[in-house]
């Protein structure tokens, strides 16, 4: 990292890493982070788990969604450190044994991706719009899917899969 | 984003203590403002204080009739909350016009007061912006203003804040409650935000040794008639261009009381006490609303691109006094306006 301080600005010493237990997926992982790691590189670069994207990494376009605690949000806006303890849930972990979950396949069974890069962001987010249970027509899916971008404009197939999903939950 | 420390605090006291032992801290919470402007290397904080551990993250029922809103309540927690939809359907509304799902999960509601502006030179460390850098002037003036305030703005800047929640609190009357060194006090929200003025830097009235930890309502909600009408760039996921918060409380076919707040127009949420006793003991009617919005608007200013502001302000106005008076709010999923 680029050392920004300046003569008349102090400079602020290099932190220790932290160390800090995430459980992933149902896994404990134990991890020493420096404090400015997001959660996003921590699963990313330091759990080797890429299947959350990194898109923006400004919160504009959800592709690093994942569940926190069960609850969406995204992972590049958060720090690994503040999540220390915390139940962690990433598109690796919807698979039970070889059998796709319910959303995976449904976002297969309507084509609900073209190249596929916001796919994880959107299936994560997905799984907490129905855990929410606040939507339920098509309009509302899409109000509360707006934090997922899709550039190749999959949206109204996506809008499908989540229905067929939360049909079957 | 520079090296910084990271620490946990483990009560509001010890939050207290910490931020006041390092005036180049800053407290952290649902980071989504802040972590994006370390990114950006706008905010360059030498210490975060993690206060996401202490104990602010209940609604209570205050003894006058009101709610007393814990700070790290977060904007989804208090959207949903069964209390606010039922007496305060305005600011629930408010809350779900903003950001996205994932942001309104992580977002708290102190946080959400503290949330600086969008303005893009304010974010572009390479321009002239006086309020991240004091004195080096402010390049929305003759710059790009699409976005600007039209309200309150000074040679200084022309910032907007960014809060859809703002608003409806501005309009509802809230209480911010913050403790510091000196002890606790409470701030009414009008006086909570500042104008830019000479000193843009500052945002708040908020000291940098305290720490806000509640927000209160009245007990006046306005749910009858009320709404907030939000008008942006792409139908959600999108900063306020013109928002409005209006609530009426209506005795037979007379406005008993009115209340009107703007976002996207001014460097706090925007209230016009002139303006809404322009409304109070007349009946709902278009004329009524059209002087209301005259009023509202007179010292209006726009800066070339945002110059439309004024005219779709008003217009705003006036579509929303006529939602509220007619009891049919804003639906922030149905996007048509009606």
């Amino acid at each position: 990292m680029a050392q920004t301080g300046t003569a008349t600005k102090p400079i602020t010493p290099a932190p220790e890493n932290i160390p800090i237990l995430l459980i992933v997926n149902g896994v404990e992982r134990q991890l020493r982070l420096a404090p400015w790691t997001s959660l996003l590189d921590a699963l990313r670069n330091h759990l080797d788990l890429t299947g959350t994207k990194k898109g923006c990494d400004h919160g504009q376009c959800g592709a690093c969604t994942v569940l926190v605690e069960g609850r969406r949000i995204l992972s590049c806006l958060s720090l690994a450190v503040m999540k220390d303890g915390a139940h962690v849930t990433t598109i690796e972990g919807l698979a039970q044994g070889g059998a796709l979950h319910p959303l995976q396949q449904a976002f297969i069974d309507h084509d609900a991706f073209q190249c596929g890069y916001c796919t994880p962001g959107q299936i994560c987010s997905a799984m907490g719009l129905i855990a929410e249970g606040r939507a339920k027509s098509a309009e509302e899916i899409r109000e509360l899917m707006s934090g997922n971008i899709c550039r190749c404009g999959a949206y109204p197939n996506i809008v499908a899969a989540i229905q067929q999903a939360m049909g079957q939950s | 984003m520079i090296n910084f420390q990271y620490v946990r605090a483990t009560d509001v006291a010890d939050a207290v203590h910490r931020i006041a032992a390092d005036p180049a801290a800053t407290f952290i919470a649902g980071g989504s403002n802040l972590i994006d402007l370390m990114k950006y290397d706008v905010e360059r904080p030498s210490r975060l204080i993690d206060i996401t551990r202490l104990p602010l993250k209940s609604v209570e029922e205050t003894a006058d009739g009101g709610l007393r809103i814990g700070a790290l309540v977060s904007n989804s927690d208090l959207a949903y909350h069964p209390l606010i939809a039922a007496r305060y359907p305005l600011l629930a509304s408010a809350i779900l016009a903003g950001a996205s799902a994932q942001l309104r999960n992580m977002a708290s509601t102190g946080g959400n007061l503290l949330q600086r502006t969008r303005c893009y030179y304010f974010y572009d460390t390479a321009t002239p912006c006086n309020k991240r850098e004091p004195g080096s002037g402010c390049s929305a003036i003759s710059g790009l203003n699409r976005m600007h305030a039209i309200l309150g703005t000074s040679e200084a800047c022309i910032a907007t804040h960014p809060s859809d929640m703002c608003v409806a609190l501005a309009a509802l009357d809230a209480r911010v409650h913050a403790a510091g060194p000196a002890g606790a006090r409470t701030i009414a929200f009008s006086d909570f935000h500042r104008l830019p003025e000479n000193t843009p830097e500052r945002d708040t009235n908020l000291q940098p040794n305290e720490i806000v930890t509640a927000v209160e309502l009245p007990a006046r909600g306005f749910a009858a008639n009320y709404t907030y009408l939000k008008i942006r760039d792409r139908l959600s996921y999108a900063f306020a261009l013109v928002s409005v918060a209006a609530a009426l409380e209506l005795q037979g076919d007379t406005i008993i009381e009115a209340r009107l707040a703007l976002g996207g127009v001014a460097h706090k949420p925007w209230r016009d006490p002139t303006a809404e006793a322009a409304l109070r003991e007349q009946a709902p009617s278009q004329a009524t609303f059209n002087r209301a919005a005259d009023v509202f608007l007179r010292d209006a200013k726009a800066f070339g691109h945002n110059a439309f502001k004024i005219n779709l302000a008003h217009r705003a106005i006036v579509r929303a006094l006529i939602q509220a008076a007619a009891g049919t709010p804003q639906s922030q999923s149905d996007k048509k306006i009606r």
